[in-house]
């Protein structure tokens, strides 16, 4: 680990005795994961608990003109089958747009459609009935009659005057366009030596959470409150939102989130047959069951990425880099998705490419386009691989083109250890950056010399080996800018409330969720170091509104950065008050006390003066022997967010070895190296677990994953043995280190780590692949990298 | 023949008896009739490993046979491998490794493993990754589950010498 700099004040609490900050130690809880004992929303049962089903759309675009359902409602079990004029007296439609992203657009959606559906999948009935197969077998009695309507699906002709207008309100199918300009474009391009040119597609993939998307929603009409079981990010958010849709308070509306099998960006949205499902609770006064199956989580969980995106690099002889120009185009289905809109990702690329290199000048337009699919929204590494995949293409490129070594190019370019704080060219402020460091290790983990003559040896022998390398900037701890300042009730602050109980044990309460990363075991680790309290002594409560502080959950990388800092500040008050209470049972001075291993102990001598279960005895049941005056406040809360930087930047490189087999273009993943800089590392197990998992997740659009749809909008791989992703078996061992660079902006100095795998690993791969390809000639732009993609690139198909 | 139809069955030792539609899934069985949620779904066609348990000593995807078919037969889930401590090393090295983050591919992953642990004594990460590689996991990037099944491996290679 390289350490960049000496942020750390000697007397901070990251260097207490006995920290857990930085050491490697097992999740609390996770035996109960480990014996299947663990509760996730599609184990939850209540009583008189009912079950949805939605019948959905088989058209992508079509006119509900009638539905029957007279013979449904007659069959056994079923307690209701419910329309969307029906269900539309219960909870309003919304519109999925942010102020900031200013020009977009969006039609209202319904939580079940109305008059027309825009995509195959949308529902347009729910089947309530007291068992799940009675609901299914009820579903298929259900008629209704479509008149088809031409489906949009090809983006690069959404906007044509001849393709028909998706939402006719809204003129056309545009849904977002952003254009930004920065240094002088025209003049660097002319200045060039070379300038390289490629069309990058990206396919459309999507989560797939091994649990699918699940709720229960429990209207209970006597108290007139609404509980929401979910496997949600962001459960504040769901609160906010449902209240608002269903004409409630938020008060009378409590979201818990237990555990949750899986989210990747894919649980932090609030999807129609979920808004639906709060309804019929709400409608049939009775909890409502809806789980999500396999082939509902392919045609209605949101899609990621579908962009085309043309590049323009301009470089000289020497690699210095001119320019960058991109030209985005991407396609988001009918409806921006709501609250967190889908013209997010788009403005991210905007944001990102070019980010880690040196040159100012910069042109980019992106357009975000309406089509008859699925809907298209924010997925782990919000555009950073679209970003990432396309800068490092073009540097690739450009360094083939001027015939230098792409290490080389990016030595030369990347922006210097030293030179922050600085800004992009698309203005993303930059606190401090590792490019440099990480290029460094990167190429000595990897043995890269080494690794270079070895492919060169083996090129002769007919063996087609090549590297690929990929330097990225990530996007984590995102303040009010993100959504805030749009408009959006989705907090950018954490809070976490602290608390001692009678036996000197410590309860968290904190606003950040868990769904595997390690969100309990950061908090603990944390509050445990500054306290003095024994992680097993720590317990963390997270995933309920009702018990927890109000804030944004977990997503976009800031668990740990924000809701971590807010663990740490509250811990510190919590330790301070034990420790005037301890001052005035021994009679002592705050100053000459500290609290190490579960004691308060003398500063001066380490000498223990008392248990704390000793202390929060005489707190709690004999507050008489105290000193008059003297009120003991053994619980504390803070929040945080961060304000000097609308985002803590991270950066890292990656590094892909493979082997390309020219006859049949099956890709052979051998080796995968990451060297990231998140900043503090609290738990560095679990950082490097969460870099590998989105790693991982990288390789899987970068090789396999793609959503594919036929010219009328149907999905034709809605299952998991047609859509593929990442095995163990063709799955590489992956190397990961770290550079640290703390941020100021927090105490606690912790970065996210959470999109870093993601972020760069298609590009690595896409990269290493045109390596092994380039005595051939051939060059590939496109994701995921099939064998008929790379043997139509060599001109064997 | 739609009829329910009676069965009786062991489950993680225990007889037990119930009149089932024939088209209900041993997976929704379990966990609907019987409560045993570990068992988990995330397919329901085969593909992802997540509903993985033991019939007769061998390992199948429990949404691909229907209960009716485990007539007479012993079946044992993850509850039942967890209390009887068969797993527990396994269980330990999982835990060590924190090769799970969301769980929810783990019941299947340790009951695959343990069943590759019984046939070879020392596989290597090649045939681990083999062996593993019908289930599923969306987190971890499958290598600290390769890890913890290596170290297990090699721990009670150790102890039976
Ligand atoms: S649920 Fe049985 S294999 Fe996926
Ligand atoms: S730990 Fe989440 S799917 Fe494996």
């Amino acid at each position: 680990m390289t350490v960049t700099r000496a942020a750390v004040d000697p007397l901070s609490v990251l260097d207490r005795p006995n920290s857990y900050i930085g050491k490697t130690v097992p999740r609390p809880n996770l035996d109960r994961l480990l014996q299947g004992r663990g509760q996730y929303v599609s184990d939850l049962e209540l009583p008189r608990m009912a079950h949805v089903v939605f019948l959905r759309s088989p058209y992508a675009h079509a006119k509900i003109v009638a539905i029957n359902a007279d013979i449904a409602k007659r069959m056994p079990g079923v307690i209701s089958v419910v329309t969307g004029r029906e269900l539309e007296a219960v909870i309003t439609p919304w519109v999925g747009v942010l102020s900031h992203l200013k020009g977009l657009k969006s039609a209202p959606q319904y939580a079940i459609a109305i008059d027309r559906v825009c995509w195959q999948g949308e529902a347009v009935a729910a089947i309530v009935a007291t068992n799940r197969a009675a609901a299914e077998d009820a579903m298929e009695k259900v008629a209704v009659d479509y008149e088809e309507l031409e489906a949009v699906t090809d983006m690069r002709t959404a906007l044509d005057p001849s393709t028909p207008v998706i939402h006719p309100s809204l003129g056309d199918n545009l849904a977002f366009e952003r254009i930004h300009s920065a240094g002088d474009v025209d003049h660097a391009f002319s200045e060039s030596d070379a300038v390289v040119e490629a069309d990058f597609v990206f396919g459309r993939h999507t989560g797939v959470t091994l649990e699918p998307r699940a709720v229960v929603a429990d209207w209970n009409a006597a108290e007139a409150r609404l509980t929401i079981y979910q496997g949600t990010q962001a459960p504040h958010m769901v609160q906010n939102i449902a209240a608002l849709h269903l004409g409630l308070k938020d008060a009378q509306v409590r979201v818990v989130c237990n555990d949750v099998g899986g989210s990747f960006g894919i649980k932090v949205h609030i999807y129609a047959d979920e808004m639906a499902t709060y309804a019929l609770s709400k409608l049939l006064r009775r909890p409502v069951k809806f789980v999500a199956d396999r082939i509902e989580s392919f045609n209605t969980d949101i899609h990621a990425r579908d962009h085309r995106c043309k590049g323009r690099v301009g470089v000289r002889q020497d690699g210095t880099i001119t320019a960058f120009e991109i030209d985005d185009l991407t396609g988001i289905g009918p409806y921006s998705m709501y609250p967190r809109t889908s013209a997010i990702e788009a403005n991210q690329v905007v944001n990102l490419v070019g980010g880690p290199y040196i040159t100012q000048n910069y042109r980019a337009r992106a357009r975000v386009v309406f089509q008859n699919k699925n809907v298209m929204c924010q997925y782990r590494a919000v555009g950073h691989p679209i970003a990432c995949s396309v800068t490092e293409g073009l540097v690739d490129l450009a360094a083939a083109k001027i015939g230098m070594d792409p290490v080389e190019i990016r030595r030369r370019n990347l922006i210097a250890d030293n030179a922050y704080p600085c800004a992009s060219p698309s203005g993303m402020k930059f606190e401090q950056l590792s490019h440099h460091a990480s290029l460094a290790k990167l190429l000595q983990m990897m043995r890269y010399d080494a690794l270079r003559t070895e492919q060169a040896a083996l090129r002769k022998r007919n063996i087609h080996r090549g590297i690929g390398i990929a330097s990225f900037i990530e996007v984590t701890n995102p303040s009010a800018a993100f959504y805030g300042v749009g408009g959006a009730k989705i907090s950018s602050q954490d809070g976490v409330a602290v608390r001692m109980d009678a036996q000197g044990s410590v309860i968290c309460q904190t606003s950040i969720t868990e769904q595997g990363q390690g969100s309990e075991s950061l908090t603990a680790q944390i509050v445990g170091s500054v306290l003095g309290v024994s992680m097993e002594r720590v317990r963390v409560i997270l995933g309920d509104t009702d018990n927890t502080p109000y804030g944004g959950g977990t997503w976009a990388s800031r668990g740990a950065g924000i809701g971590g800092e807010a663990a740490l500040q509250a811990a510190k008050i919590l330790r301070s008050n034990i420790v005037d209470v301890a001052a005035a049972i021994l009679q002592s001075n705050p100053a000459a006390l500290d609290i190490v291993d579960n004691h308060v102990v003398n500063t001066s001598d380490g000498v223990p003066r008392i248990e704390l279960n000793e202390l929060a005895r005489i707190v709690y049941f004999r507050p008489d022997t105290l000193p008059p005056g003297i009120q003991p406040e053994l619980m504390a809360t803070r929040h945080f967010v961060p304000r000097q930087y609308p985002f803590a930047f991270t950066n890292g490189v990656q590094a892909s070895w493979l082997e390309v087999d020219t006859d049949t273009g099956f890709v052979k993943l051998l080796k995968h190296w990451v060297v990231e800089d998140c900043g503090t590392i609290i738990n560095p197990q679990l950082v490097d677990e969460q870099i590998r998992g989105g790693v991982v997740q990288g390789l899987g659009a970068a090789l396999f994953e793609k959503c594919i749809y036929d010219e009328r909008g149907q999905l034709i791989n809605a299952n998991m043995a047609d859509y593929l992703v990442p095995m163990s078996g063709e799955m590489p061992d992956i190397e990961v280190a770290h550079v640290v660079s703390p941020t100021l902006e927090s105490e606690l100095g912790a970065k996210g780590a959470g999109e870093a795998g993601t972020a760069g690993a298609a590009a690595a791969v896409a990269n290493a692949v045109n390596d092994a390809l380039r005595p051939f000639g051939a060059t590939i732009t496109e994701i995921p990298l099939t064998p008929q993609v790379i043997l139509t690139a060599l001109g064997r198909i | 023949m739609t009829a329910p139809v009676p069965v009786s069955l062991l489950v993680n030792g225990d007889p037990v008896e119930a009149i089932v539609l024939p088209r209900l899934n041993l997976a929704d069985f379990l966990r609907d009739n019987l409560k045993l949620t570990g068992t988990h779904v995330g397919c329901e066609h085969g593909v992802c490993g997540a509903c993985t348990v033991r019939v007769n000593g061998e390992i199948v995807r429990s949404c691909l046979i229907l209960a009716v078919q485990a007539q007479g037969s012993s079946v044992e889930t993850i509850e039942g491998l967890s209390d009887s401590g068969e797993i527990a090393d396994l269980q330990a090295a999982f835990r060590e490794r924190n090769a799970l983050q969301c769980g929810y591919c783990t019941p299947g992953m340790l009951i695959t493993a343990q069943d590759l642990l019984k046939h070879t004594s020392a596989p290597d990460r090649g045939a681990i990754r083999d062996h593993l590689s019908g289930n599923y996991c969306r987190c971890t990037g499958y290598q600290a589950i390769v890890d913890a099944v290596e170290a297990t491996a090699r721990a009670r290679a150790e102890r039976s010498t």
